[in-house]
């Protein structure tokens, strides 16, 4: 589905990621974790085509196409969904037309027609159950006043509604109760199906007692230096990042 | 003003050609304020950008011209004003049509509505009902330091008038449609005057139509007195063609635990003066003022907007927008005073622009004059581009950046559209400036003048 070689990109000419290579296959979890500033929100920005992020090296096919050509829009219409790690807040821009303006152009990419209102309404109260979101959330402006929890809920709607092949989630667990957390956890769980894939970045565990990974990553300094099954989650939790920094700094 | 500038000897040389043809047909109370007014305009004359409060307006673009009449009208004038219609077809309201300023004679001078609410020409009132009339007219515009008020009140003749008694509610609003026609290029004036009384509710709307293309400037005066506990919402949509010039000066006298609201949509002109008084006399009074305008070309759209908390325990609020394309530029300048014993004071406002080029260019001025110490003030003001992570947060949903973007402007004007209690107003409202971002002519479609 994915693959990510040999990936190096910056910012302001700063180098951030050094060479990071992927595979995610269809219906895989991956987890990438790693201390703060190893690169996880870049890899995460890249993939979903933010403009300030250059890459300077490296390839990203989905699908047998070059990712890093494709348009944001484009990206999410080919199936890519970034779960933000803070949702951005827009007044004036009811959730309701967000929604459907952004469902109509999925619709409009796989050719079929508009969603009517009733049909639309009735996707969205669909959804909103699914993943436990207040149904007086949808009719206000994107993210305006929300929680920190209600917003990462509704990113998680957003998921549900135009129903991505590779969800990217960056930090969704940062900044939330244990409550919120779960209910996050659920969505994404309920969402899983064997033809589609996630990767979730975080920074601590937490998250992956709830939503249980194939593979773990560990990114440091721009590189990925460890891969291994769930267990390596534990491990991280219970010793820290140090012994991989140190295993690292050995290394070189 | 050092001397008299060109300009203003010009418009004084219209007051004295004209002044015995209005006198003769207006009341003998609107006349008795004209010598007076005309002494003041003599002494201030038309504001120049060295008055403060005009500082980011070049008045000279439209005010240096050699308006061809002073309109003053005739029975015939009125046909076109007979035979308008709005076509914001469910707008359920009560309609006034006014032709260049005056309120057209073949429709009868004033009328009933439901609650015993009168409404009409101002010059027929001042003859009819002297009492009311004379315990507001004047009272609250004379002091002004800006000349054009005087101007106005030493020539305007005529203009809506109503009055809503004690206790009187009208559900539905009172819609004064504002024409202007001519075959000649043309300076007009009108003079409004709004009384409701005591425990009263009342929305009127104002509507600016150009219907002939010629050169036009509009001076025009509203006074407003909203009595205790009385609420009272005006909404403005002016959408004049590119060689119009429109002044309005709204003065809105609130006493004790009265409600005013008061917003300016200005959805196309060529240059845009909106001054909003407002003067919170009673304890508990409370005051919204808001505006929003799209400019583009080389339109010029200034909002001037003055809150006098003069008593404890008011609350006031503004929120002024604006999104500026090609080469437009605007203007917001927002004062708040509060007087010493207005102890109890909320009064915010915030002033939000958006620039859609480089040639754009947007100035705004906050005015913090605060003598009590009990006061909760804050204001704030923007001027910049669409917000990037909010354009990739849309895009990175599938919709494409064309499309964030209209988005992101709707939202951002529909913060201020949404203010409009009128359904049928707001969803129109929405769709005109929906069109006008599209770039597609926002126009109604009786409107003869091709804005482009």
């Amino acid at each position: 589905m994915l693959s990510i070689k040999n990936l190096k990109a910056g910012i302001d000419g700063k180098t951030i990621l050094k060479g990071i290579s992927l595979e995610v296959k269809a219906g895989e979890i991956h987890a990438i974790m790693g201390p703060n500033g190893s690169g996880k929100s870049t890899l995460a920005a890249v993939l979903a085509g933010r403009e300030f992020v250059e890459v300077t090296e490296g390839t990203v096919t989905y699908f047998g196409k070059n990712l890093l050509e494709m348009s944001p829009e484009d990206r999410s219409k080919e199936g890519i969904f970034l779960g933000f790690q803070y949702p951005i807040e827009i007044p004036g821009v009811s959730m309701v037309n967000f929604m459907k303006a952004a469902v109509n152009e999925h619709r409009k990419h796989k050719g079929l027609d508009p969603l009517s209102a009733s049909d639309f309404l009735r996707l969205m109260r669909e959804k909103k159950e699914l993943v436990e979101i207040d149904s007086k959330l949808a009719n206000r402006s994107v993210n305006e006043g929300f929680s920190g929890g209600e917003k990462k809920k509704n990113e998680i709607f957003q998921m549900a509604m135009l129903e991505p092949k590779l969800s990217i989630l960056d930090e969704t667990d940062s900044g939330l109760d244990i409550d919120a957390l779960r209910i996050v956890a659920n969505g994404v769980n309920k969402l899983k199906r064997p033809d589609n894939s996630a990767i979730v970045i975080t920074h601590y565990q937490r998250l992956l007692d709830y939503i249980v990974p194939d593979v773990v990553h560990v990114l440091y300094d721009g590189r990925i230096v460890k891969t291994a099954g769930k267990e390596l989650a534990f491990e991280l939790e219970e010793k820290g990042y140090d012994w991989i920094k140190k295993e690292v700094e050995n290394q070189n | 003003m050092n001397g008299k500038s060109e300009v203003s000897e010009f418009y004084s040389g219209l007051y004295t050609d004209n002044i015995e043809k209005i006198e003769e047909d207006s009341s003998q109370f609107i006349n008795s304020f004209r010598k007076d007014a005309f002494e003041k305009f003599s002494q201030l004359g038309v504001p120049t950008r060295k008055n403060e409060s005009y500082k980011y307006t070049n008045l000279d673009l439209f005010f240096k011209h050699n308006y061809k009449s002073y309109f003053i009208p005739g029975e015939s004038d009125f046909q076109k004003a007979e035979d308008f219609r709005c076509d914001v077809t469910d707008l359920d309201a009560h309609g006034v049509v006014l032709m260049n300023g005056f309120y057209p004679t073949i429709n009868g001078k004033l009328r009933q509505l439901p609650g015993d609410i009168t409404i009409g020409s101002l010059n027929e009132a001042a003859k009819r009902f002297p009492a009311m009339v004379e315990k507001h007219y004047g009272r609250y515009a004379k002091s002004n330091t800006d000349g054009l008020i005087h101007l106005n009140t030493a020539m305007a003749s005529d203009g809506v008038f109503i009055h809503v008694p004690r206790g009187a509610v009208l559900r539905k609003p009172v819609q004064v449609v504002n024409l202007v026609d001519s075959k000649e290029d043309t300076f007009n004036q009108h003079r409004n005057l709004i009384i409701v009384e005591d425990n009263a509710e009342f929305t009127l709307i104002i509507c600016d139509h150009t219907l002939s293309p010629q050169k036009f400037l509009t001076n025009a005066v509203t006074e407003i007195h909203i009595g205790e506990n009385s609420h009272f919402d005006i909404i403005r949509v002016q959408n004049e063609h590119n060689n119009a010039c429109k002044i309005t000066h709204t003065f809105i006298y609130q006493e004790k635990n009265s409600y005013a609201s008061s917003n300016n949509i200005t959805l196309h002109g060529g240059l845009v003066r909106n001054s909003t008084f407002h003067y919170l006399s009673g304890e508990g009074a409370e005051c919204n003022s808001s505006g929003l305008f799209l400019a583009d070309k080389w339109q010029h759209i200034d909002n001037f907007v003055n809150v006098d908390h003069a008593s404890p325990n008011c609350t006031s609020n503004q929120l002024f927008k604006g999104v500026l394309d090609e080469m437009s530029t605007g203007a917001f300048n927002g004062r708040i005073y509060v007087a010493p014993n207005a102890q109890g004071t909320l009064a915010y406002q915030k002033n939000n622009n958006i620039l859609l080029t480089d040639d754009a260019k947007m100035d705004s001025k906050p005015q913090l004059e605060i003598f009590a110490n009990d006061v909760k003030c804050s204001h704030g003001a923007t001027v910049g581009q669409l917000d990037d992570n909010a354009l990739f947060y849309l895009q990175s949903r599938g919709i494409d950046k064309r499309q964030a973007r209209l988005m992101l402007m709707f939202g951002f004007a529909h913060e201020v559209i949404q203010n409009i209690k009128v359904e049928a107003l707001r969803e129109r409202m929405d769709n005109l400036v929906m069109q006008r971002l599209k770039g597609e002519l926002s126009r109604c479609a009786s409107c003869m003048v091709k804005c482009g």
